[in-house]
């Protein structure tokens, strides 16, 4: 048998791996092609504002997409992520009203500071993720049909605390730093949630390569019955990485409504499936116990590059989601031919 | 006119590793039982596999009435006449027994004459007469899910006999019935014999077979031993033609000095009433413990149910005479007990990570640096003294498990467990789908483990691997242990006659 395609010829030049690597990731390597060409037809592609507001955008899709990996790679999955996003935006946005703002929603809560919110939104995050864990590992429900639940729960809480309103008048303290970027060298900058973002992509491959919890998770979707054969606690193994996952969706809850200014109970809405999208597309198997964090990164960025790409070419924005949909399925079923092949 | 019915000739068929059967052949004749025999793993399944068209032959030619033909799926061996009923029963257990009975080839009515659909009044009342006629007292309508494991089998003969077969094969079809229901089960092969039906009898009880059957046809190692009339055959020259193979040098010299009982297994019983009961053993430092029984006997279900992945309701557990608590692998792990399970595939190897992390993931915690991140080069440091220790052959550690071969990755995990420097061992069946030069290899693995003192409990249904490794044989048969012997005075007639011990 053939090794897998990702222990590429140390012998083969840069246009061998290249060739290695079109093939193992052809959608990748479409969709930047496509960008590439739209980038010379269009004006205004390549610009400094454009790269930066691809980098915020990508930001806060790679903290949920790292979140949902850890789901995904234990042959999980997590639907409730995007409605988690909303809802820690939501309360976010609440906790966070500037004091002397008339459309106040909770006119009795004291101003708060953005960091004691920050904490307040990150253990409502853990306490939704560790109850997704819960019933998943101990209960043993499938996670699509426990997240599909707790999905529901959660947008009807965020429904009923923002009585279905608009939040806004957050204090500038919170909006100015998350929006926050350094330089403006003749329009070039970088927003501060790159360096977010690459905090917590470093933490996120440490967990995965160096760290027990890594190694259990990766053995877990590899085989799970082998794992706990071998002494893995494979129950607590799925509990941390359902309740990692629900802290990582409300911390980009926080930023999404700063950098969003703004924050309602929609928000998030569908971002789990950009989360999976991203994570297939950057070569996390639905198979089980395969996924790097570069490789994550790789397919939200080239995800958000879709995203702007059709915005440019001036394609109806409905349209978004047919063409988000067709490259989720066309992922997906490429990911499976991969080990269909091998049998 | 041909004087079979069936007959089957030159089979071969190879696994990876394993000739499972090499030019091996069987004649069927029409009214008349035929026994299959052969020990485990002598290839009867997969032939029988091979008629039903479960499993493609390498080579060989099936004749029905001297003509022959090509079964290609189960579906084509039905249409042909020919039905089975499986050793392990794949039953839909939350439908009734009507539909189950009828799968797939469902009574059809026309509703106005031209929208198909279920006769469910047809098929109820086909069921009700099949299983008058095989003297079975349920309604059609019962859920399957709601009978004993051996009326389900019952329902599976039934269902066979629908078919209007030809040809029925029977897959160790008596092991989980009562004696009442096997005597009806006799009836029912009676009256098949009567109207002319084939049929192939697979069983390791040899008072049914000497019972049931016309002819019986042995097999050892894949291959066809010999076909004899069964009046013509005791026991003892059915066990003498099934085993009868000399040992020579196929197994180590061991140098292992068994010392004082190090691990106590007493009155150990299973939560299923079917599965182990009231069994007591215990084990030396540096024994070699050999497990012997039939398909069904057990043994996995027991040690398992030692190493925590099953549940027991009694029994205690003692090593070095502290009792330990069991209630999943981790403890067992931490209790310094190891087992290597019977499937690799299901249970042992990670298929798509490394083999540094296959080896690495139950002793992850001795490579940590601060106490939290993984000491990558004492990681391969652990492969490399795995690979030069027991020759295994990789390109290298992060190289994918699944593309070794069944006897390097079995080094692999027996790698993972030495790793953490267990007092006892339990292999399950270590040489299983391994070749015959890998096999020597894992043996040696095995004698030089029990010669540094560890104690080894090795399940095994090679008898030639039983005989030849153990210093003590614990025979058990039906959930039962029945018996101890001596490695040195242990023989094959010695084990089958414990192994067949039923009550």
């Amino acid at each position: 048998m053939p090794a897998l395609s990702n222990t590429s010829d140390k012998k083969a030049g840069f246009g061998g791996r290249f060739l290695a690597l079109a093939k193992s990731n052809p959608i990748v390597v479409l969709l930047v092609a496509v960008s590439i060409v739209v980038g010379f037809t269009t004006s205004n592609f390549f610009s400094w504002g454009n790269l930066g507001n691809l980098i915020s955008n990508t930001a806060i899709r790679f903290l949920i997409a790292l979140g949902v990996s850890g789901c995904l790679i234990t042959k999980g999955t997590d639907l409730s992520a995007g409605r988690q996003v909303g809802l820690a935006a939501c309360l976010a946005g609440v906790l966070i009203q500037r004091g002397d703002y008339t459309g106040r929603l909770y006119k009795n809560i004291p101003e708060m500071n953005m960091w004691v919110v920050l904490l307040i939104v990150l253990a409502v995050g853990a306490v939704i993720g560790l109850l997704n864990g819960w019933i998943i590992s101990r209960l043993k429900v499938p996670p699509f049909i426990t997240t599909l639940g707790t999905q529901t729960i959660v947008y009807g809480f965020c429904l009923v605390f923002t009585d279905a309103q608009p939040i806004g008048g957050f204090q500038s303290v919170y909006t100015r730093l998350i929006t926050g970027r350094i330089g403006n060298v003749k329009g070039f900058y970088l927003p501060y949630l790159l360096f977010v973002a690459a905090v917590f992509g470093i933490l996120f491959w440490f967990i995965y390569n160096k760290t027990c919890h890594g190694k259990y998770m990766y053995a877990i979707g590899g085989n799970e019955v082998a794992a706990e054969v071998s002494g893995v606690n494979t129950k607590n193994t799925l509990l941390k990485i359902y309740l990692i996952a629900g802290v990582m969706y409300a911390f980009a809850g926080y930023l999404l409504a700063a950098k969003s200014g703004g924050a309602s109970a929609s928000m998030g809405q569908g971002y789990e499936l950009e989360a999976i999208a991203g994570c297939t597309i950057g070569g996390v198997s639905t198979t089980g116990g395969i996924g790097t964090v570069p490789g994550v990164l790789v397919g939200v960025l080239v995800f958000e590059l879709l995203k702007i790409v059709l915005q440019f070419l001036g394609v109806n924005p409905y349209y978004n989601y047919v063409v988000q949909g067709l490259v989720i399925v066309v992922a997906v079923a490429l990911d499976i031919r991969k080990y269909i092949a091998k049998k | 006119m041909s004087e079979y019915l069936l007959e089957m000739k030159n089979v071969s068929k190879a696994f990876p590793g394993v000739q499972a059967l090499n030019h091996a052949q069987l004649q069927l004749k029409a009214g008349h039982v035929h026994a299959l025999m052969g020990e485990n793993g002598a290839g009867k399944s997969t032939l029988m596999k091979c008629m039903f068209g479960i499993y493609k032959m390498d080579e060989g030619q099936i004749f029905m009435d001297g003509e022959p033909v090509t079964i290609t799926d189960p579906i084509d061996a039905l249409s042909k006449g020919i039905a089975m009923v499986h050793q392990e029963l794949q039953p839909i257990p939350a439908r009734p027994i009507g539909e189950n009975i009828y799968l797939g080839r469902y009574p059809i009515k026309k509703l106005f004459g031209f929208i198909p659909m279920v006769d469910h009044e047809k098929m109820y009342s086909d069921t009700e007469k099949l299983l008058k006629k095989v003297k079975l007292p349920f309604d059609p309508k019962q859920l399957v899910g709601t009978l004993s494991t051996s009326q389900m089998q019952l329902v599976e003969i039934a269902k066979a006999v629908s078919a209007n077969c030809r040809v029925l094969i029977l897959d160790e079809p008596t092991s989980s019935l009562t004696q009442r229901e096997v005597d009806s089960l006799f009836d029912i092969i009676e009256d098949l014999k009567k109207d002319g039906v084939a049929i192939v009898y697979i069983s390791h009880k040899m008072d049914e077979i000497l019972r049931i059957s016309d002819e019986v046809t042995i097999m050892r190692d894949g291959q066809y031993i010999g076909t004899w009339e069964a009046s013509s055959l005791t026991t003892n020259t059915i066990i003498t033609k099934m085993v009868g193979r000399e040992l020579t040098n196929l197994f180590p010299k061991r140098e292992n000095v068994p010392g004082e009982v190090v691990f106590e297994v007493d009155d150990f019983t299973s939560i299923n009433p079917k599965s182990f009961r009231h069994v007591s053993f215990n084990i030396r430092k540096g024994e070699i413990l050999g497990i012997g029984g039939l398909v069904g006997a057990q043994r996995t279900e027991l040690m398992e149910g030692i190493f925590g992945i099953r549940s027991h309701v009694s029994g205690v557990v003692k090593l070095n005479g502290r009792e330990l608590k069991i209630s999943r692998p981790k403890d067992a792990i931490d209790h310094g007990v190891a087992m290597l399970t019977e499937s690799r595939r299901e249970s042992g190897i990670m298929g798509v990570l490394s083999v540094a992390d296959n080896i690495s993931i139950s002793s992850l915690k001795k490579y940590l640096d601060y106490g939290f991140a993984i000491n990558d080069s004492k990681v391969e440091n652990l492969v490399q003294e795995n690979v030069h220790k027991m020759n295994i052959k990789t390109p290298s550690s992060k190289t994918l498990i699944q593309s070794l071969s069944g006897g390097n990755q079995q080094k692999v995990i027996i790698g993972r467990w030495l790793a953490n420097d267990p007092d006892v061992l339990i292999l399950d069946e270590p040489t299983r789908g391994i070749d015959v030069g890998a096999k020597y290899e894992i043996y040696c693995i095995i004698a030089e483990l029990a010669k540094q003192g560890k104690s080894i409990l090795m399940i095994t249904s090679e008898m030639a691997e039983l005989l030849g490794m153990s210093d003590r044989i614990m025979v058990m048969c039906d959930g039962r242990c029945t018996g101890f012997i001596d490695g040195k005075e242990a023989s094959q007639e010695k084990v089958m006659d414990l192994a067949t011990q039923f009550e």
